[in-house]
């Protein structure tokens, strides 16, 4: 598999073939593991990077799991490419900086991915479609109990497995979801709701993790805390809020539906036209839009439009994906012309 | 509690900035915390943060303690308190002193209940096993499920008489 190849296929995340996809664009977990006795990786010399690389890919492509997965060198990548994984959540955006020693290993289904040397040896991540928490660590639990038959994790059994920032250790566990919430936005509820969300414990932050914008009306939910809870009580305990949010999501939906139809038609028409006739759109602009017609969409106000589309053009209209479809790079008002001709084409 | 700046609405973001190892704490509004925000940006990143964290506790540490290196890494807390990061999996045990209060504070605990890996050795997993039956135990006492309850307490019996007969093999 080569990156040229991820391209033609839809990204795991955007599938949206899940529970509660209306809402609920993806579930991800994650894991923070190290390899005992070697230096994490900001204190790691260059051998140390070296072999934890090598150590690490041959364990994780020796597993059933992972024996038709890909290993990247993200030095081999360019500037691009690496952004493409970025824009698909295959990796973080931090992975992307200073790519030395530094690998991926992503499946052909894009649903599992490792990085390697991040800020941990490894990070291992389970992506699913909707809301899909438990799936996506009951996965996850298999390919970590996989790996700890080949690598030598750092653990202790005071404080769990052993993470360079004390803030991932204990389980290491950090499961997410990315929540469509435009009614919320909309209706002036969503302040209220991201506070409360914050006071049970967890985290809210924008589309590309942490430090980043809530564009879209996109927001990723995810545990703060990973230590002193087991990883099924994390797994429910996210699950129950998110549940709750679904709800007011949905019911705040429904009475807008109900109370304000003209209002909303009109918002969800005025994307659509705009996206329609648009010959430069920024990126910016185009995921607000979208996010507006997702919502049209999902009403069944917007009849003409298949979540799918709408669903694709998230991601094919990010600046990296724009510029894998060309071919070569674009300068930024280059990408917003081409970005306006793919999104006319593609919504015909 | 009413925000500190604007007086007049209710607080909800709390603010604890340490200048000069005194610690001022601000009780702010959102619109307000916002502004105070917009004048952090930029300089405040997660490692700051925790290096901030880490300073409450370690204030009560001689500086001593701080420089202690770790065996494996070479790495000081003092290290730690820079860049926010550990050196090594060893570094746990070496800072335990600073950061076991740290921990509690980032997780609201500080011990690990979750997983074990395989290769963890096998004293590790019966200690948790143990544990693990003891909070069902309790779990099941409180809602009143005896029959459950007594599955449990038995379970734990054996396993206990086992490390017993165990122990006295070895000897």
């Amino acid at each position: 598999m080569t990156i040229n190849d991820l391209l033609k296929q839809d990204s795991e995340w955007l599938r949206c073939t899940g529970p509660n996809a209306d809402i609920v664009m993806s579930s991800r977990t994650r894991l923070a593991r190290n390899i005992e006795k070697m230096p994490f990786s900001n204190r790691a010399n260059k051998a140390q990077l070296e072999n934890t690389l090598c150590q690490v890919r041959d364990a994780a492509l020796s597993t059933n799991f992972l024996k038709n997965a890909t290993f990247f060198r993200l030095n081999d990548l360019s500037e691009i490419d690496r952004l493409f994984l970025v824009e698909r959540h295959l990796m973080s955006p931090e992975h992307a900086n200073n790519v030395e020693y530094k690998g991926l290993i992503v499946d052909p289904k894009e649903i599992v991915s490792v990085m390697i040397n991040e800020e941990d040896h490894l990070r291992i991540q389970v992506l699913q479609s909707g809301l899909n928490l438990r799936e996506s660590w009951r996965i996850m639990d298999e390919i970590d109990t996989a790996f700890s038959k080949k690598l030598p994790y750092a653990y202790s059994s005071k404080w769990g497995y052993l993470t360079a920032c004390p803030t991932n250790s204990g389980t290491g566990l950090r499961g997410s979801v990315m929540l469509h919430l435009p009614a919320l936005v909309f209706s002036g509820q969503i302040n209220k709701i991201l506070q409360a969300i914050a006071k049970l414990g967890l985290n809210v932050r924008g589309f590309y993790g942490e430090g980043t914008e809530a564009a879209g009306n996109m927001f990723q939910v995810s545990n703060q805390a990973s230590m002193g809870m087991t990883e099924d009580d994390i797994i429910d305990s996210i699950n129950k809020i998110i549940n709750q949010t679904i709800q007011r999501e949905e019911s705040t939906r429904n009475s807008l539906l109900f109370k304000n139809k003209e209002a909303l038609a009109d918002r969800v028409s005025r994307a659509y036209g705009t996206l329609k006739s648009a010959h430069i759109i920024s990126s910016n602009e185009t995921i607000t839009l979208l996010s507006s017609i997702r919502l049209g969409v999902d009403l069944g106000v917007l009849k003409s439009l298949d979540r799918r589309i709408v669903n694709e053009l998230f991601i094919l209209t990010q600046p990296a994906h724009l510029q894998k479809l060309e071919g070569h790079a674009l300068s930024s008002s280059e990408r917003d012309v081409k970005r306006a001709d793919l999104i006319r084409e593609k919504i015909r | 509690m009413r925000c500190d700046v604007c007086s007049t609405n209710e607080a909800t973001v709390h603010l604890t900035e340490i200048v000069n190892d005194k610690i001022t704490k601000l009780h702010l509004c959102e619109s307000c915390a916002k502004e105070k925000g917009e004048e952090m940006e930029g300089h405040f990143g997660m490692s700051d943060l925790l290096a901030g964290l880490a300073d409450l506790g370690a204030n009560l540490e001689p500086d001593a303690a701080n420089n202690v290196k770790c065996p494996t890494c070479r790495f000081t807390y003092n290290d730690f308190k820079k860049v926010g990061r550990l050196g090594c999996g060893d570094c746990y045990e070496a800072f335990k002193k600073q950061l076991d209060p740290l921990l509690k504070r980032i997780h609201g605990a500080n011990r690990h209940t979750g997983k074990v890996p395989l290769m963890a050795g096998n004293t590790v997993k019966e200690n948790r096993t143990l544990q693990d039956i003891r909070t069902r135990l309790e779990k099941a006492i409180m809602a009143e499920e005896f029959e459950e309850a007594a599955k449990l307490r038995d379970a734990l019996r054996e396993l206990q008489n086992k490390r017993t007969s165990d122990s006295n093999d070895n000897k």
